[in-house]
Protein backbone atom coordinates (compact mmCIF):
# COMPACT_ATOMS: atom_id res chain seq x y z
CA UNK A 1 0.00 0.00 0.00
CA UNK A 2 2.69 2.51 1.11
CA UNK A 3 4.80 2.78 -2.02
CA UNK A 4 1.90 2.71 -4.42
CA UNK A 5 0.16 5.58 -2.67
CA UNK A 6 3.32 7.72 -2.62
CA UNK A 7 3.88 7.28 -6.34
CA UNK A 8 0.23 7.95 -6.95
CA UNK A 9 0.34 11.33 -5.23
CA UNK A 10 3.34 12.48 -7.30
CA UNK A 11 1.60 11.83 -10.59
CA UNK A 12 -1.62 13.39 -9.40
CA UNK A 13 0.15 16.61 -8.49
CA UNK A 14 1.83 17.11 -11.87
CA UNK A 15 -0.92 15.85 -14.19
CA UNK A 16 1.64 13.87 -16.11
CA UNK A 17 5.14 12.61 -15.47
CA UNK A 18 8.28 11.39 -17.22
CA UNK A 19 9.76 10.00 -14.01
CA UNK A 20 7.52 6.94 -14.22
CA UNK A 21 6.65 4.69 -17.09
CA UNK A 22 3.84 2.16 -17.37
CA UNK A 23 4.68 -1.04 -19.22
CA UNK A 24 2.96 -0.82 -22.63
CA UNK A 25 2.05 -4.50 -22.44
CA UNK A 26 0.98 -5.10 -18.83
CA UNK A 27 0.50 -1.57 -17.40
CA UNK A 28 2.85 -2.12 -14.42
CA UNK A 29 4.37 1.18 -13.33
CA UNK A 30 8.15 1.48 -13.11
CA UNK A 31 10.37 4.37 -12.12
CA UNK A 32 12.80 5.41 -14.84
CA UNK A 33 16.30 5.06 -13.39
CA UNK A 34 19.50 6.55 -14.75
CA UNK A 35 20.92 3.73 -16.87
CA UNK A 36 24.19 3.49 -18.74
CA UNK A 37 24.48 3.99 -22.49
CA UNK A 38 23.79 0.77 -24.31
CA UNK A 39 21.59 -0.59 -21.52
CA UNK A 40 17.92 -1.51 -21.75
CA UNK A 41 15.14 -1.61 -19.20
CA UNK A 42 12.63 -4.45 -19.31
CA UNK A 43 9.37 -4.81 -17.44
CA UNK A 44 9.94 -6.89 -14.29
CA UNK A 45 6.54 -8.52 -14.65
CA UNK A 46 6.00 -9.35 -18.33
CA UNK A 47 9.48 -8.79 -19.75
CA UNK A 48 8.63 -6.27 -22.48
CA UNK A 49 11.14 -3.60 -23.45
CA UNK A 50 10.54 -0.34 -21.58
CA UNK A 51 13.46 1.91 -22.49
CA UNK A 52 16.88 1.96 -24.13
CA UNK A 53 19.78 4.36 -23.87
CA UNK A 54 22.34 4.91 -26.59
CA UNK A 55 25.27 7.26 -26.79
CA UNK A 56 24.51 9.99 -29.33
CA UNK A 57 21.26 8.19 -30.07
CA UNK A 58 19.73 10.93 -32.22
CA UNK A 59 22.89 11.63 -34.23
CA UNK A 60 23.53 7.98 -34.94
CA UNK A 61 19.95 7.32 -35.90
CA UNK A 62 20.03 10.36 -38.23
CA UNK A 63 23.23 9.12 -39.87
CA UNK A 64 21.71 5.69 -40.48
CA UNK A 65 18.47 7.23 -41.81
CA UNK A 66 20.36 9.41 -44.32
CA UNK A 67 22.42 6.37 -45.39
CA UNK A 68 19.18 4.42 -45.73
CA UNK A 69 17.58 7.10 -47.91
CA UNK A 70 20.64 7.17 -50.16
CA UNK A 71 20.48 3.40 -50.65
CA UNK A 72 16.71 3.53 -51.10
CA UNK A 73 17.13 5.93 -54.02
CA UNK A 74 19.79 3.67 -55.55
CA UNK A 75 17.55 0.64 -55.02
CA UNK A 76 14.90 2.29 -57.19
CA UNK A 77 17.22 3.20 -60.06
CA UNK A 78 18.61 -0.15 -61.22
CA UNK A 79 17.31 -3.70 -61.82
CA UNK A 80 16.76 -5.99 -58.85
CA UNK A 81 17.01 -9.26 -60.75
CA UNK A 82 17.63 -10.23 -64.36
CA UNK A 83 16.05 -13.35 -65.74
CA UNK A 84 17.40 -15.11 -68.84
CA UNK A 85 15.85 -17.99 -70.72
CA UNK A 86 16.40 -19.27 -74.23
CA UNK A 87 18.38 -16.20 -75.27
CA UNK A 88 15.79 -13.70 -74.06
CA UNK A 89 16.12 -11.67 -70.91
CA UNK A 90 13.97 -9.54 -68.65
CA UNK A 91 14.80 -7.36 -65.64
CA UNK A 92 12.63 -5.96 -62.90
CA UNK A 93 12.85 -2.83 -60.77
CA UNK A 94 11.59 -2.48 -57.20
CA UNK A 95 8.36 -0.80 -58.29
CA UNK A 96 7.59 -3.36 -61.04
CA UNK A 97 6.02 -5.86 -58.61
CA UNK A 98 3.31 -3.37 -57.65
CA UNK A 99 2.79 -2.35 -61.28
CA UNK A 100 2.55 -5.97 -62.44
CA UNK A 101 -0.25 -6.66 -59.93
CA UNK A 102 -2.09 -3.52 -61.09
CA UNK A 103 -1.71 -4.53 -64.76
CA UNK A 104 -3.04 -8.00 -64.01
CA UNK A 105 -6.16 -6.49 -62.45
CA UNK A 106 -5.17 -7.26 -58.88
CA UNK A 107 -5.13 -3.62 -57.82
CA UNK A 108 -5.60 -4.49 -54.12
CA UNK A 109 -2.39 -6.51 -54.19
CA UNK A 110 -0.65 -3.81 -56.22
CA UNK A 111 -1.58 -1.30 -53.55
CA UNK A 112 -0.42 -3.56 -50.70
CA UNK A 113 2.94 -4.24 -52.37
CA UNK A 114 3.36 -0.55 -53.28
CA UNK A 115 2.73 0.55 -49.69
CA UNK A 116 4.80 -2.19 -48.05
CA UNK A 117 7.83 -2.03 -50.33
CA UNK A 118 7.97 1.64 -51.36
CA UNK A 119 5.64 4.10 -49.62
CA UNK A 120 6.04 3.00 -46.00
CA UNK A 121 9.83 2.43 -46.06
CA UNK A 122 10.34 5.79 -47.82
CA UNK A 123 8.03 7.63 -45.42
CA UNK A 124 9.78 6.10 -42.40
CA UNK A 125 13.13 7.39 -43.66
CA UNK A 126 11.75 10.83 -44.55
CA UNK A 127 10.03 11.23 -41.18
CA UNK A 128 13.15 10.14 -39.29
CA UNK A 129 15.25 12.66 -41.21
CA UNK A 130 12.73 15.49 -40.98
CA UNK A 131 12.53 15.05 -37.20
CA UNK A 132 16.20 14.39 -36.47
CA UNK A 133 17.96 16.70 -38.95
CA UNK A 134 16.46 20.01 -37.69
CA UNK A 135 17.21 18.96 -34.11
CA UNK A 136 20.82 18.30 -35.10
CA UNK A 137 20.88 21.88 -36.49
CA UNK A 138 19.37 23.22 -33.25
CA UNK A 139 16.01 23.96 -34.85
CA UNK A 140 12.73 22.65 -33.45
CA UNK A 141 11.19 20.45 -36.17
CA UNK A 142 7.70 21.38 -37.37
CA UNK A 143 4.68 19.17 -36.71
CA UNK A 144 6.85 16.86 -34.67
CA UNK A 145 3.88 15.35 -32.79
CA UNK A 146 2.14 14.38 -36.02
CA UNK A 147 5.38 12.98 -37.41
CA UNK A 148 6.11 10.81 -34.37
CA UNK A 149 2.57 9.41 -34.45
CA UNK A 150 2.88 8.80 -38.18
CA UNK A 151 6.16 6.97 -37.63
CA UNK A 152 4.58 4.66 -35.04
CA UNK A 153 1.69 3.81 -37.34
CA UNK A 154 3.91 3.32 -40.41
CA UNK A 155 6.47 1.00 -38.82
CA UNK A 156 4.57 -2.31 -39.08
CA UNK A 157 3.72 -1.68 -42.76
CA UNK A 158 7.27 -1.02 -43.90
CA UNK A 159 8.24 -4.54 -44.95
CA UNK A 160 11.53 -4.14 -46.80
CA UNK A 161 13.22 -6.92 -44.82
CA UNK A 162 10.40 -9.30 -45.71
CA UNK A 163 10.57 -8.18 -49.35
CA UNK A 164 14.21 -9.36 -49.39
CA UNK A 165 13.11 -12.86 -48.39
CA UNK A 166 10.48 -12.68 -51.14
CA UNK A 167 13.27 -11.88 -53.61
CA UNK A 168 15.32 -14.84 -52.35
CA UNK A 169 12.39 -17.25 -52.72
CA UNK A 170 11.65 -15.92 -56.23
CA UNK A 171 15.35 -16.28 -57.10
CA UNK A 172 15.45 -19.90 -55.94
CA UNK A 173 12.22 -20.80 -57.77
CA UNK A 174 13.48 -19.31 -61.05
CA UNK A 175 17.03 -20.63 -60.91
CA UNK A 176 15.51 -24.11 -61.32
CA UNK A 177 14.80 -23.49 -64.98
CA UNK A 178 16.46 -20.22 -65.98
CA UNK A 179 19.55 -18.08 -65.45
CA UNK A 180 18.88 -15.46 -62.82
CA UNK A 181 21.38 -12.77 -61.90
CA UNK A 182 21.42 -10.21 -59.13
CA UNK A 183 21.18 -6.53 -60.07
CA UNK A 184 22.82 -3.50 -58.49
CA UNK A 185 19.56 -2.42 -56.88
CA UNK A 186 19.32 -5.63 -54.88
CA UNK A 187 22.65 -4.85 -53.23
CA UNK A 188 21.47 -1.30 -52.50
CA UNK A 189 18.16 -2.62 -51.17
CA UNK A 190 19.88 -4.99 -48.73
CA UNK A 191 22.14 -2.16 -47.51
CA UNK A 192 19.08 0.08 -47.10
CA UNK A 193 17.39 -2.53 -44.89
CA UNK A 194 20.56 -2.82 -42.78
CA UNK A 195 20.67 0.98 -42.38
CA UNK A 196 16.98 1.16 -41.40
CA UNK A 197 17.40 -1.60 -38.82
CA UNK A 198 20.36 0.30 -37.34
CA UNK A 199 18.40 3.58 -37.37
CA UNK A 200 15.63 1.91 -35.35
CA UNK A 201 18.01 0.14 -33.00
CA UNK A 202 19.93 3.28 -32.11
CA UNK A 203 16.84 5.46 -31.69
CA UNK A 204 15.83 6.24 -28.12
CA UNK A 205 12.35 7.79 -28.30
CA UNK A 206 12.66 9.55 -24.96
CA UNK A 207 15.79 11.33 -26.22
CA UNK A 208 13.63 12.97 -28.91
CA UNK A 209 11.29 14.43 -26.30
CA UNK A 210 14.20 15.54 -24.10
CA UNK A 211 15.90 17.25 -27.05
CA UNK A 212 12.64 18.96 -28.03
CA UNK A 213 12.31 20.35 -24.54
CA UNK A 214 15.85 21.72 -24.71
CA UNK A 215 15.14 23.33 -28.07
CA UNK A 216 11.94 24.94 -26.85
CA UNK A 217 13.59 26.24 -23.67
CA UNK B 1 -3.05 -10.00 2.00
CA UNK B 2 -1.06 -9.59 -1.19
CA UNK B 3 0.64 -6.31 -1.96
CA UNK B 4 -0.60 -5.16 -5.32
CA UNK B 5 1.85 -3.98 -7.92
CA UNK B 6 0.89 -0.45 -8.99
CA UNK B 7 -0.41 -0.24 -12.53
CA UNK B 8 -1.21 2.96 -14.40
CA UNK B 9 -4.88 2.07 -14.12
CA UNK B 10 -4.70 1.47 -10.35
CA UNK B 11 -3.00 4.88 -9.98
CA UNK B 12 -5.80 6.59 -11.89
CA UNK B 13 -3.46 7.28 -14.75
CA UNK B 14 -2.91 5.98 -18.26
CA UNK B 15 0.12 5.76 -20.47
CA UNK B 16 0.02 7.17 -23.99
CA UNK B 17 -0.14 4.34 -26.53
CA UNK B 18 2.17 6.24 -28.85
CA UNK B 19 4.83 7.96 -26.74
CA UNK B 20 4.39 6.27 -23.36
CA UNK B 21 3.90 9.42 -21.29
CA UNK B 22 2.09 8.68 -18.03
CA UNK B 23 -0.91 11.00 -17.69
CA UNK B 24 -3.31 11.19 -14.73
CA UNK B 25 -7.06 10.88 -15.31
CA UNK B 26 -7.48 14.18 -13.44
CA UNK B 27 -5.41 15.88 -16.11
CA UNK B 28 -7.60 14.34 -18.79
CA UNK B 29 -10.79 15.52 -17.10
CA UNK B 30 -9.35 19.01 -16.64
CA UNK B 31 -7.70 19.42 -20.04
CA UNK B 32 -8.34 16.99 -22.87
CA UNK B 33 -8.21 13.32 -23.75
CA UNK B 34 -5.10 13.94 -25.84
CA UNK B 35 -1.52 13.30 -24.79
CA UNK B 36 0.20 16.53 -23.68
CA UNK B 37 3.46 15.32 -25.23
CA UNK B 38 2.52 13.79 -28.60
CA UNK B 39 -1.17 14.72 -29.00
CA UNK B 40 -2.34 11.11 -29.52
CA UNK B 41 -5.76 10.22 -28.18
CA UNK B 42 -5.40 8.72 -24.71
CA UNK B 43 -7.12 5.60 -23.49
CA UNK B 44 -6.38 3.30 -20.62
CA UNK B 45 -7.05 0.16 -22.68
CA UNK B 46 -7.53 -0.21 -26.41
CA UNK B 47 -11.26 0.48 -26.95
CA UNK B 48 -13.44 -2.62 -27.36
CA UNK B 49 -10.31 -4.71 -27.75
CA UNK B 50 -11.68 -8.24 -27.31
CA UNK B 51 -14.67 -7.83 -29.63
CA UNK B 52 -12.64 -6.13 -32.34
CA UNK B 53 -9.93 -8.79 -32.16
CA UNK B 54 -12.50 -11.57 -32.29
CA UNK B 55 -14.34 -10.02 -35.26
CA UNK B 56 -11.09 -9.65 -37.20
CA UNK B 57 -10.11 -13.24 -36.36
CA UNK B 58 -13.40 -14.55 -37.73
CA UNK B 59 -12.86 -12.55 -40.92
CA UNK B 60 -9.31 -13.90 -41.23
CA UNK B 61 -10.48 -17.48 -40.69
CA UNK B 62 -13.04 -17.07 -43.49
CA UNK B 63 -10.40 -15.77 -45.92
CA UNK B 64 -8.05 -18.57 -44.85
CA UNK B 65 -10.16 -21.10 -46.81
CA UNK B 66 -10.00 -19.50 -50.30
CA UNK B 67 -6.39 -18.50 -49.57
CA UNK B 68 -5.48 -22.16 -49.44
CA UNK B 69 -7.89 -23.59 -52.01
CA UNK B 70 -7.42 -21.19 -54.92
CA UNK B 71 -4.19 -21.00 -56.90
CA UNK B 72 -1.83 -18.13 -56.12
CA UNK B 73 0.22 -18.34 -59.29
CA UNK B 74 0.42 -20.04 -62.68
CA UNK B 75 3.64 -20.59 -64.56
CA UNK B 76 3.46 -21.22 -68.29
CA UNK B 77 6.80 -22.40 -69.63
CA UNK B 78 7.23 -23.69 -73.19
CA UNK B 79 3.49 -24.31 -73.42
CA UNK B 80 3.35 -26.30 -70.18
CA UNK B 81 1.27 -24.73 -67.40
CA UNK B 82 1.84 -25.35 -63.69
CA UNK B 83 -0.66 -23.91 -61.23
CA UNK B 84 0.26 -23.64 -57.57
CA UNK B 85 -1.66 -23.07 -54.39
CA UNK B 86 0.24 -21.80 -51.35
CA UNK B 87 0.92 -25.35 -50.17
CA UNK B 88 1.63 -26.49 -53.75
CA UNK B 89 4.43 -23.92 -53.95
CA UNK B 90 6.00 -25.34 -50.80
CA UNK B 91 5.78 -28.93 -52.10
CA UNK B 92 7.33 -27.90 -55.40
CA UNK B 93 10.28 -26.28 -53.61
CA UNK B 94 10.76 -29.38 -51.47
CA UNK B 95 10.60 -31.68 -54.51
CA UNK B 96 13.20 -29.51 -56.20
CA UNK B 97 15.50 -30.20 -53.24
CA UNK B 98 15.33 -26.61 -51.96
CA UNK B 99 14.70 -27.67 -48.39
CA UNK B 100 15.76 -24.52 -46.56
CA UNK B 101 13.57 -22.28 -48.69
CA UNK B 102 10.73 -24.80 -48.59
CA UNK B 103 10.82 -24.76 -44.78
CA UNK B 104 10.95 -20.94 -44.64
CA UNK B 105 7.94 -20.62 -46.97
CA UNK B 106 6.05 -23.39 -45.15
CA UNK B 107 6.55 -21.68 -41.80
CA UNK B 108 5.80 -18.16 -43.06
CA UNK B 109 2.84 -18.99 -45.32
CA UNK B 110 1.21 -22.03 -43.79
CA UNK B 111 2.13 -22.25 -40.10
CA UNK B 112 2.26 -18.56 -39.14
CA UNK B 113 -1.23 -17.54 -40.35
CA UNK B 114 -2.97 -20.46 -38.65
CA UNK B 115 -0.77 -20.07 -35.55
CA UNK B 116 -1.72 -16.38 -35.34
CA UNK B 117 -5.43 -17.09 -35.57
CA UNK B 118 -5.27 -19.85 -32.95
CA UNK B 119 -2.95 -17.92 -30.59
CA UNK B 120 -5.01 -14.72 -30.67
CA UNK B 121 -8.22 -16.69 -30.27
CA UNK B 122 -6.69 -18.41 -27.22
CA UNK B 123 -5.62 -15.02 -25.80
CA UNK B 124 -9.07 -13.47 -26.31
CA UNK B 125 -10.86 -16.46 -24.79
CA UNK B 126 -8.47 -16.81 -21.85
CA UNK B 127 -9.03 -13.14 -20.96
CA UNK B 128 -12.75 -13.50 -21.40
CA UNK B 129 -12.82 -16.54 -19.13
CA UNK B 130 -10.72 -14.60 -16.61
CA UNK B 131 -7.90 -17.12 -16.49
CA UNK B 132 -5.16 -16.14 -14.04
CA UNK B 133 -2.55 -18.75 -14.92
CA UNK B 134 0.51 -18.38 -17.14
CA UNK B 135 0.19 -14.59 -17.33
CA UNK B 136 3.78 -13.97 -18.33
CA UNK B 137 3.75 -16.84 -20.82
CA UNK B 138 0.66 -15.35 -22.44
CA UNK B 139 2.39 -11.94 -22.64
CA UNK B 140 5.31 -13.60 -24.41
CA UNK B 141 2.90 -15.46 -26.71
CA UNK B 142 1.30 -12.14 -27.66
CA UNK B 143 4.65 -10.48 -28.33
CA UNK B 144 5.74 -13.40 -30.47
CA UNK B 145 2.45 -13.42 -32.41
CA UNK B 146 2.70 -9.72 -33.11
CA UNK B 147 6.31 -10.08 -34.24
CA UNK B 148 5.91 -13.02 -36.65
CA UNK B 149 2.71 -11.90 -38.37
CA UNK B 150 4.25 -9.63 -40.98
CA UNK B 151 6.57 -12.35 -42.25
CA UNK B 152 3.73 -14.17 -43.99
CA UNK B 153 3.94 -11.50 -46.70
CA UNK B 154 6.95 -13.32 -48.20
CA UNK B 155 4.73 -15.21 -50.65
CA UNK B 156 2.92 -12.07 -51.83
CA UNK B 157 6.24 -10.32 -52.53
CA UNK B 158 7.59 -13.45 -54.22
CA UNK B 159 4.55 -13.54 -56.53
CA UNK B 160 4.87 -9.81 -57.31
CA UNK B 161 8.49 -10.34 -58.32
CA UNK B 162 7.75 -13.40 -60.45
CA UNK B 163 4.90 -11.78 -62.40
CA UNK B 164 7.01 -8.67 -63.03
CA UNK B 165 10.07 -10.62 -64.07
CA UNK B 166 8.80 -13.66 -65.94
CA UNK B 167 6.96 -12.31 -68.95
CA UNK B 168 8.72 -13.66 -71.99
CA UNK B 169 5.61 -14.14 -74.12
CA UNK B 170 6.13 -17.46 -75.89
CA UNK B 171 8.81 -18.89 -73.61
CA UNK B 172 7.67 -18.32 -70.03
CA UNK B 173 5.09 -16.24 -68.19
CA UNK B 174 3.88 -16.16 -64.61
CA UNK B 175 0.41 -14.89 -63.69
CA UNK B 176 -1.10 -14.35 -60.25
CA UNK B 177 -4.13 -16.31 -59.07
CA UNK B 178 -7.15 -15.25 -56.99
CA UNK B 179 -5.83 -17.14 -53.95
CA UNK B 180 -3.20 -14.43 -53.58
CA UNK B 181 -5.83 -11.78 -52.74
CA UNK B 182 -7.40 -14.00 -50.06
CA UNK B 183 -3.96 -14.85 -48.69
CA UNK B 184 -2.91 -11.18 -48.45
CA UNK B 185 -6.25 -10.49 -46.76
CA UNK B 186 -5.51 -13.15 -44.11
CA UNK B 187 -2.08 -11.64 -43.40
CA UNK B 188 -3.33 -8.05 -43.19
CA UNK B 189 -6.48 -8.83 -41.21
CA UNK B 190 -4.51 -10.88 -38.66
CA UNK B 191 -2.03 -7.99 -38.35
CA UNK B 192 -4.96 -5.71 -37.50
CA UNK B 193 -6.28 -8.36 -35.10
CA UNK B 194 -2.94 -8.46 -33.25
CA UNK B 195 -2.93 -4.65 -33.09
CA UNK B 196 -6.51 -4.61 -31.77
CA UNK B 197 -5.72 -6.97 -28.90
CA UNK B 198 -4.62 -5.21 -25.72
CA UNK B 199 -2.12 -7.40 -23.81
CA UNK B 200 -2.78 -5.36 -20.64
CA UNK B 201 -6.11 -7.17 -20.38
CA UNK B 202 -4.23 -10.42 -19.62
CA UNK B 203 -2.91 -8.84 -16.42
CA UNK B 204 -6.06 -6.91 -15.51
CA UNK B 205 -7.73 -10.22 -14.70
CA UNK B 206 -5.16 -11.01 -11.99
CA UNK B 207 -5.91 -7.68 -10.33
CA UNK B 208 -9.66 -8.25 -10.41
CA UNK B 209 -9.10 -11.66 -8.81
CA UNK B 210 -6.92 -10.11 -6.09
CA UNK B 211 -9.50 -7.43 -5.41
CA UNK B 212 -12.12 -10.07 -4.82
CA UNK B 213 -9.99 -11.94 -2.25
Amino acid sequence: MGEGAAIENDVMAAGYTEALVACPECDLVHSVPEIEDGEQGHCIRCGSLLYVRHRNSLDRSLAFAITGLFFFILANMFPLLTFELDGQSQSNRLIDGAIAFMDAGYWELGLVVFVASIVAPLMVLIVLISVLLPMRLNIAPTNVKVQIRLLTHLKPWAMSEIFILGIIVAFVKLSDFADVSVGLSLVAFVLMVAAVVMAYMTLDDSAIWRRLKELKA
Amino acid sequence: MTVLAPTAQSMNAMSCHICGLLVSTDYITAHSAHCPRCDARLHSRKPNSLNRTLALLIAAAIFYVPANIYPVLTLVSFGKATTNTIMGGVIELAQGGQWTIAVIVFVASVLVPIFKIVALLFLVLSVRMKKTRALRQRSVLYRFTEFVGRWSMIDIFMISILIALVKLQSIATVTAGPGAIAFAAVVIITMFAAMAFDPRLIWDVSREEDDRN
